[in-house]
């Protein structure tokens, strides 16, 4: 039979690709959980070779006993949150205006998404001594030509300064998802709605704003993934002081500086737990827009 | 209330003028439709009397004051969209609930009109379903339904059937008629199909490239068209048109008579020529054929079961009474 003959070879077309997805994937995970019930000090000698401490949930216990654990959740999702509410409502305000008809649109268009070409780590060190230094920095200047004390961004404001990097990093990405979906609405639902008698606020809040819902989702669920890792904005900003020290940055800091691949491979496992927590919880608030 | 008055109304997109001045008086509670080729300008001056556009000079009154610069939503018109425009994550409830929501009417007055409405319409097992869940002719229905419990002035329809097949469109028809017969209200319908401005229309204006060719009841513009275009355009099949010394022996640059007023004989008669394609609809057969008289063959219409054989000589003699002249203008003549 053709089809269960067709079944079985795209079966083995595809065996190649799951294979090495399941790889890449499972390895990684089952070592770092394998390491997470491990004494692993290198610097103190201990090596694979030489066979590991089994130590159960000692290193599990040890991180979320840390004083640093419920600060770096908390900073992490101060972030994640920050920069997902500030590029909504601007993508959204972008959105809309970019897509009024305007002299220049496609250079304007341009220009708006630049940010995004531009590496995280570039883009932190260009905030960080161009606009935030206290003393050089533009905002600086801008502070003292009204005649304030300039505010030491970095340190006085670090977690506000980290979602504003963070946020122009990413406010691109949202803009151009939600205004290829503004363009996809049809002109006469809106027309209708004048005719209806809704003023530009209701036409907006009533006949735009759900149109949007579904790009709305796909850019928080897509942000969520890659903003729980952030990890060059901090490490060349701040380097995780001043309280911006997130999950992902005290996994850094336990397996690199302290050498400790036990203590980071757990941590490694709640980023893993956290993830799909928030991952859940948003797919609970918006995910109905998916299936819509 | 609902009369509509355009006074010397133009529409220019940038350098191209879609509409050169234009008069026309649309009397409260009447049925017009406009009808025209595609392009000549019907959506465009719909959208001027919505206010969807802006008119670039000239005046619109409604009821008898100037609604030139009101915005659409305070004209009291409501509007029917050939896409039909409905809101697709609002159930059909909310659908027709959103413009008396947008006008702040209380709830149980809202229910209330909802409910007659939905019951003129046959939507009331369908009142909580999204719009993507219902056919082509039920969402029509829909956005009928919220045109109507605005209780506008008047209604405007942008070819509100043309997405449909045609056993809907005819039944459609019937119930867009029979709502003007309820409601009396002004009704302002565009379509570039002749047999519906002929069956709903009380007036019908003619349009050809954004000019009022003519004004008149459907049976007016049939009987009198006032000139070659409009004799051409209205009536189906179409009117045969005759130009050269055929036409002079008449006193006239072109001739036209329709299908039903030529008799087809194969003994005898004025015209001759020969049969071509027929087309056998029962009730009436259309036959197509071919003579010296004009380039396209003549349309005659004979009884239903009339037969005549492809490539028959036959003779045509036309009903002197019912034939129609035009001067070189393309005027009619008398
Ligand atoms: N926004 C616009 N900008 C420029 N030209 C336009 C615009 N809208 C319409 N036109 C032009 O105006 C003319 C009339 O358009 P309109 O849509 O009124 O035609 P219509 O009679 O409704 O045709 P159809 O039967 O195909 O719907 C057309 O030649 C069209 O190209
Ligand atoms: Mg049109």
């Amino acid at each position: 039979m053709a089809t269960q003959h067709s079944r079985s070879a795209a079966r083995l077309m595809m065996a190649p690709a799951v294979v090495l997805l399941l790889g890449w994937m499972l390895i990684p995970l089952s070592m770092t959980l394998f390491f997470s019930f491990k004494k692993y000090l290198p610097l103190r000698g201990d090596s694979m070779a030489n066979g590991l401490e089994w130590v159960g949930f000692a290193n599990y216990t040890r991180f979320v006993g840390s004083s640093a654990f419920w600060p770096s959740v908390q900073a992490t999702l101060t972030i994640v949150g920050g920069v997902l509410i500030i590029t909504v409502v601007l993508g959204v305000l972008l959105a809309l205006l970019l897509n009024q008809p305007m002299w220049g649109q496609g250079v304007v268009r341009i220009l708006v998404i630049a940010p995004f070409f531009v590496m995280p780590t570039v883009s932190a060190l260009v905030w960080k001594n161009m606009f935030m230094d206290p003393t050089n920095g533009l905002l600086a200047y801008l502070w003292k030509f009204f005649g304030t004390e300039p505010i030491a961004w970095l340190s006085q404001a670090s977690l506000p300064s980290l979602i504003m990097i963070v946020s122009w990093q990413w406010l691109p990405f949202a803009t151009l998802i939600l205004l290829t979906a503004i363009q996809s609405l049809d002109g006469e639902q809106l027309e209708a709605a004048e005719m209806d008698g809704a003023p530009s606020i209701k036409r907006f809040w009533f006949i735009v704003l759900p149109h949007l819902s579904r790009a709305i989702t796909i850019v928080i669920l897509i942000q969520t993934i890659f903003l729980l890792a952030i990890f060059a904005e901090i490490f060349v900003t701040t380097g995780g002081a001043f309280g911006t020290k997130t999950l992902s940055y005290l996994i850094f800091q336990r397996v690199l500086e302290s050498q400790n691949v036990g203590l980071g491979s757990a941590g490694g496992v709640y980023a893993i737990i956290l993830a799909n927590i928030v991952a859940i919880f948003l797919m609970r608030i918006v995910g109905k827009n998916l299936d819509a | 209330m609902g009369q509509i008055q355009l006074n010397q109304v133009t529409k220019s997109f940038g350098d191209v003028q879609v509409i050169p001045p234009l008069d026309l008086t649309i009397e409260d509670g009447e049925f017009t439709v406009f009808v025209g080729p595609s392009g000549c300008g019907k959506s465009t001056l719909l959208r001027l009397i919505a206010g969807l556009e802006d008119i670039t000079s000239g005046h619109i009154a409604i009821d008898g004051t100037d609604a030139t610069d009101v915005p659409p939503a305070k004209r009291g018109l409501a509007m029917v969209f050939q896409s039909y425009a409905l809101y697709p994550h609002m159930s059909v409830r909310k659908n027709i609930a959103f413009p008396m929501r947008m006008a702040g009417i209380d709830q149980a007055e809202q229910n209330r009109r909802i409910d007659a409405a939905a019951k003129a319409l046959n939507l009331t097992d369908y009142l909580d379903r999204r719009p993507g869940q219902l056919s082509g002719g039920q969402r029509q229905r829909v956005a009928i339904g919220r045109a109507i419990v605005r209780e506008p002035a008047a209604f405007l329809f942008d070819e509100p059937l043309s997405n449909l097949d045609a056993a809907l469109r005819v039944g459609m028809r019937l119930e867009i008629s029979e709502m003007h017969e309820r409601l009396k209200t002004t009704m302002i319908y565009v379509t570039h199909d002749q047999v519906e401005a002929m069956t709903m229309a009380d007036k019908i204006v003619v349009l050809r490239a954004g000019i009022v060719e003519q004004v008149g009841s459907p049976l007016e513009l049939y009987q009198r068209p006032g000139n070659t275009f409009v004799a051409g355009f209205i009536g189906s099949p179409k009117m045969n048109l005759i130009e050269g010394p055929e036409a002079a022996k008449h006193d006239a640059a072109t001739i036209g008579i329709r299908p039903e007023h030529i008799d087809i004989s194969e003994t005898e008669g004025t015209w001759q020529g020969t049969v071509g394609v027929s087309e056998h609809l029962g009730s009436d057969t259309f036959f197509h054929i071919q003579s010296g008289l004009s380039a396209e063959p003549l349309t005659v219409r004979a009884g239903g079961e009339r037969k005549l054989k492809y490539g028959t000589e036959v003779f045509l003699t036309p009903q002197i009474e019912h034939l129609h002249r035009f001067d070189q203008h393309g005027l009619r003549i008398a």
